[in-house]
């Protein structure tokens, strides 16, 4: 008998949807309950996931099927945190919109589903499975706020380029099935060997998915629109739940079962990296949409985890994955700020709307003057830490120019961060912004942003829980 | 010693600075953030001098070390000075109280958020020349950034953003390679801890990209001509406070970076690089010195002087003299006193008129006297007059210059004579001649404030140019042994 005692976390977040669903279809004005309801869920599974896997180093599940690590249950932490987060400070967002429905919460939690059955995932049927799970219940995230133009189509654009680079996933599936004669990602690790040309397709043609999926330059188009497009708190939300899971996908898929075919993708990954890089931190200087501009800030950021992914050595993984927590709470922190830009009813998501806030809002300011030098990677914040671990690794392995790329490309990034800073301390004030903010959009931008500029103080802890993850 | 007095030189001034975070922000002349800002930077000085006088004299050593685990198994942080450093530091405490003085007429909005600036700026650069291990310098010297950012771009002049965002994008461009280089540092030698690297060594073939890699840090923060081109902009629009810190402390952490990493951890490549130092230090000193004189805007004339004593400096550093090196760090303790205060000059003519440019005044000598003289005593000493400060500096500078190479030291004196025509002719079509303009009668002399900061910069620029005794046994031992470990490894290689 298998130990289902490690898959309870997804088993009870499956039932506890169905149960919502169902609760929300019988109940009247149960908008407020779903909501409350599914926050209930997620603490509840985060508590299951921390008590049943974290201190499990490697088990496997239904023929091999599914995997418990390590990197899987602190992956899964992070997403539940996230997916918590996100949907404790988008209630007040909502309201306004008049959007505020049992679907939003069950949306989530389903998507948050599909990415813990990614994380876990040892097998090619299984991992699509999940990823398919999440990307139906994101499409519908994105064209949440339905009225409004522009959320429909980033819905529908999200969709159909979503749609198209699955398609492509799948036929490298298929192809890495027909070389090695099995979906189980050990099985094929044995079997595979650098010498069949096609089977590079076939892992080409995966990693295309997937860099889609993370928007890694150049599979990056949708992104901006898409994010532009959403609600806000839906951009929130892809901004940081389902990378982490893709990046989980990601390191899975390079170091299992195409470990042995380093040669073949190494290139493939550094390119990736240094396009993103590059591109991210070049395109977002033109930006006026702040969404738009994080949009292309994540794009940079993920070249820099790919950087880390690219030194195929255990200390690139975990710099990969302290970069992308780390980037998740300044995430989380720059769209408390954002969320914060109301008056009247009214969300406003243009650069110049921050200009001159300063004057009227001292510690808001103080807070995205944090953030944002910490997205540009300067010491002593948070977000240099991130760049310095990656950049260790990297060096670590003599990739002398993928370095000097990287930390040039940071300067060019900066000028952008430099030019929101700009215009929140150096230009004319505007008239102020409604200061009624929820308790928990405070909550978590107080905590993010101390947690952003305190991080220097105790940068061992998030290394001792990161170093666990051995995948080679 | 216990009592960890460097970490509590360090943090003092941040811990001001959140104290004054938590009062209230008042428009206007907000006396109680400035006594708040002015008692904490003068603990900190009076901790300095403390740390001095129990400093051991005798020995090369590092002192008053601290060493706590900071990163498991990768970076510790460590702290300690030794007679280079100290002087930097007690150099930083001195000047960042005067600062703070001087806000009254220069800052009219948001004093308070100055004040914190300045503060945190000086918990940084007092980490930058306490710092053991190379991240740990990297962190302080970076993170200085940040507040000289703000610092240039809310409270500076018209063009404040332009030349804000060139500091900082500059700056950062330099020292983003020097990031890659000490990351390398640590796979090669295994550790960042430079006391352990002094020891050990590294290896000869790395160390030429490596030095590079350093120069282009050091070189746009000292700065080196041709990448000199942000400090005049950054001068200009800064307020005088920012200028004052500028030119005194941050340019020096470039020169305190050359001396001790440079030197001490590349020795190899140092003697490879001296030529191209020689070059572009000559060129500093004759090309800046030469664009000073044609200068309209009284600050961007002290600017380019200040690239130009830089410029002996970083000929000093090279020349690997005792009295080149010596010289340089007195020259560079000289120069922070120095333009500091000739900045702050500058800043009591602009309060009172607005304007920056030579030739709106002229014969204002009856009309301010006190300031008049003081200003003439910063003159003199910039130009490096016997018995001023500068003079030491730029003297032993050139005597090690012409130990080891006689055609730069030949060149570099002309610079003295360049630098000479060019302070006393802005000094004669300031303070002589006709008065230009009637408003300048309005003018009035020094207040007591400004009073108080001029002399206390004009007691040291006196008292060390007629006996420099304490600077240099302060610095003796140190130098010798740099030396002297300098050679020894470029023989054992």
């Amino acid at each position: 008998m298998e130990n289902l005692n490690l898959v309870l976390p997804e088993i009870f977040i499956s039932l506890s949807i169905m149960f919502l669903l169902i609760l929300g279809v019988f109940k009247k004005n149960s908008s407020k309950i779903t909501f409350n309801l599914s926050l209930f869920v997620i603490l509840i599974t985060t508590i299951i996931t921390i008590n049943e896997t974290f201190s499990v180093s490697r088990e496997t599940l239904f023929n091999e099927s599914v995997v418990i690590d390590n990197m899987s249950s602190l992956m899964k932490i992070i997403t539940l945190i996230g997916g918590f987060l996100v949907l404790v400070i988008s209630s007040s967002y909502l309201k306004i919109f008049k959007i505020y429905n049992i679907e939003y919460p069950v949306l989530i939690l389903s998507s948050i589903l599909g990415m813990m059955v990614m994380i876990s995932s040892n097998d090619l049927i299984v991992f699509y499975m999940g990823l398919e799970l999440q990307s139906l219940a994101l499409y519908v995230l994105a064209t949440y706020n339905r009225d409004q133009l522009k959320s429909s189509e980033a819905g529908l654009k999200y969709f159909v380029l979503s749609a198209l680079s699955s398609g492509l996933l799948l036929y490298g599936c298929s192809l890495v099935y027909g070389f090695s004669g099995s979906t189980n990602f050990d099985v094929i690790s044995n079997q595979l060997n650098s010498n069949e040309y096609v089977l590079t397709f076939g892992i080409v043609f995966i990693l295309v998915g997937l860099a889609f999926k993370i928007s890694a330059v150049p599979f990056h188009m949708w992104a901006p629109d898409v994010y532009e497009g959403s609600p806000t708190t839906v951009t929130l939300f892809f901004t940081m739940v389902p990378k982490i899971a893709a990046l989980t996908v990601f390191i899975r898929f390079l170091y299992v079962p195409f470990l042995n075919l380093i040669d073949q993708w190494q290139m493939i990954i550094i390119f990736l990296s240094i396009a993103s890089m590059v591109f991210g931190a070049v395109a977002a200087i033109g930006q006026t949409n702040i969404k738009r501009l994080i949009a292309y800030s994540s794009i940079g950021h993920i070249g820099y985890t790919l950087a880390g992914l690219a030194t195929a050595s255990n200390e690139g993984i975990q710099s990969s994955i302290i970069y992308i927590s780390i980037y998740v709470v300044m995430n989380l922190a720059l769209f408390s700020c954002l969320l914060m830009l109301r008056r009247k009813d009214q969300y406003y998501e243009d650069i110049e709307d921050l200009s001159g806030l300063s004057r009227n809002h001292p510690l808001l300011s103080l807070c995205l003057l944090v953030i944002l030098f910490s997205l540009a990677g300067i010491p002593p914040l948070a977000g240099f830490f991130a760049k310095f671990y990656v950049f260790k690794a990297v060096l670590e392995q003599s990739m002398f120019f993928l370095a000097i790329v990287g930390l040039l490309s940071t300067v060019v990034a900066a000028f952008y961060y430099l030019r929101i800073i700009k215009i929140i301390y150096f230009d004319k004030e505007k008239d102020k912004y409604d200061t009624d903010h929820s308790l928990w959009l405070k909550f978590s931008l107080t905590v993010s942003t101390i947690l952003i500029l305190l991080y220097f103080i105790f940068p061992s802890q998030l290394i001792e829980v990161v170093s666990r993850i051995n995948i080679i | 010693m216990n009592f960890p007095i460097l970490s509590s030189l360090i943090l003092l001034p941040t811990v001001g600075a959140l104290f004054l975070f938590f009062t209230k922000d008042k428009d206007g002349n907000n006396l109680t953030a400035k006594y708040v800002a002015l008692f904490t930077t003068v603990v900190n000085f009076l901790i300095s001098i403390y740390l001095w006088i129990s400093f051991d004299q005798s020995t090369s050593t590092f002192q008053f070390v601290e060493d706590r685990t900071w990163i498991e198994g990768f970076i510790n942080y460590k702290v300690g000075v030794d007679g280079i450093s100290i002087l930097f530091i007690i150099l930083t405490t001195f000047i960042t109280p005067l600062c703070i003085i001087s806000v009254n007429n220069s800052v009219k909005n948001r004093l308070r958020d100055f004040l914190i600036a300045i503060l945190i700026m000086e918990s940084f650069m007092i980490g930058v020349f306490c710092a053991l291990d190379l991240v740990v310098f990297y962190l302080f010297f970076e993170a200085g950034l940040i507040p000289m950012f703000l610092i240039i771009g809310i409270w500076g002049g018209p063009k404040r953003v332009y030349s804000a965002f060139k500091f900082f994008l500059y700056t950062l461009l330099g020292s983003v390679l020097m990031l890659v280089a000490i990351i390398s540092i640590y796979w090669i030698a295994g550790t960042t801890d430079f006391i352990q690297l002094y020891e050990l060594g590294i290896d000869a073939k790395y160390q030429n990209l490596l030095w590079l890699a350093f120069f282009s840090s050091f070189a746009v923060k000292t700065p080196m001509w041709p990448v000199h081109t942000w400090l005049p902009d950054a001068h200009v629009e800064a307020p005088t406070a920012g200028s004052v810190l500028l030119a005194a402390i941050l340019l020096k952490m470039a020169g305190y970076g050359f001396i001790r990493f440079s030197l001490g951890l590349f020795p190899v490549a140092s003697e490879v690089f001296t030529p191209l130092i020689y070059t572009l230090s000559v060129i500093a000193i004759i090309f800046t010195s030469l664009i000073a004189l044609m200068q309209e805007d009284m600050k961007k004339l002290i600017a380019y002087s200040s690239v130009a004593h830089m410029g002996f400096v970083t000929l000093g550093i090279f020349t690997l003299q005792q009295q080149g090196i010596e010289g340089s760090i007195i020259q560079m303790i000289s120069h922070g006193l120095v333009s500091a205060a000739l900045f702050l000059c500058v800043g009591v003519v602009y309060d009172r008129m607005h304007s920056r440019m030579i030739n709106s005044y002229g014969g204002i000598v009856t009309i301010i006297p006190k300031y008049s003289i003081l200003f003439m005593l910063f003159t003199l000493a910039a130009l490096g007059l016997p018995g001023t400060s500068g003079f030491i500096g730029e003297f032993l500078i050139l005597m090690g210059a012409f130990k080891d190479n006689f055609l730069v030291a030949v060149i570099a004196s002309l610079g003295v004579i360049l630098g000479a025509a060019y302070m006393l002719w802005l000094y004669k079509r300031v303070v002589f001649g006709k008065l230009v303009n009637e408003d300048l009668k309005k003018m009035f002399d020094l207040n007591r404030s400004e009073y108080v900061i001029l002399s206390c910069l004009a007691a040291p620029t006196l008292f060390f140019g007629f006996y420099p005794d304490p600077l240099i046994n302060t610095i003796e031992v140190s130098v010798t042994d740099l030396i002297n470990m300098h050679n020894t490894n470029i023989t054992s290689k």
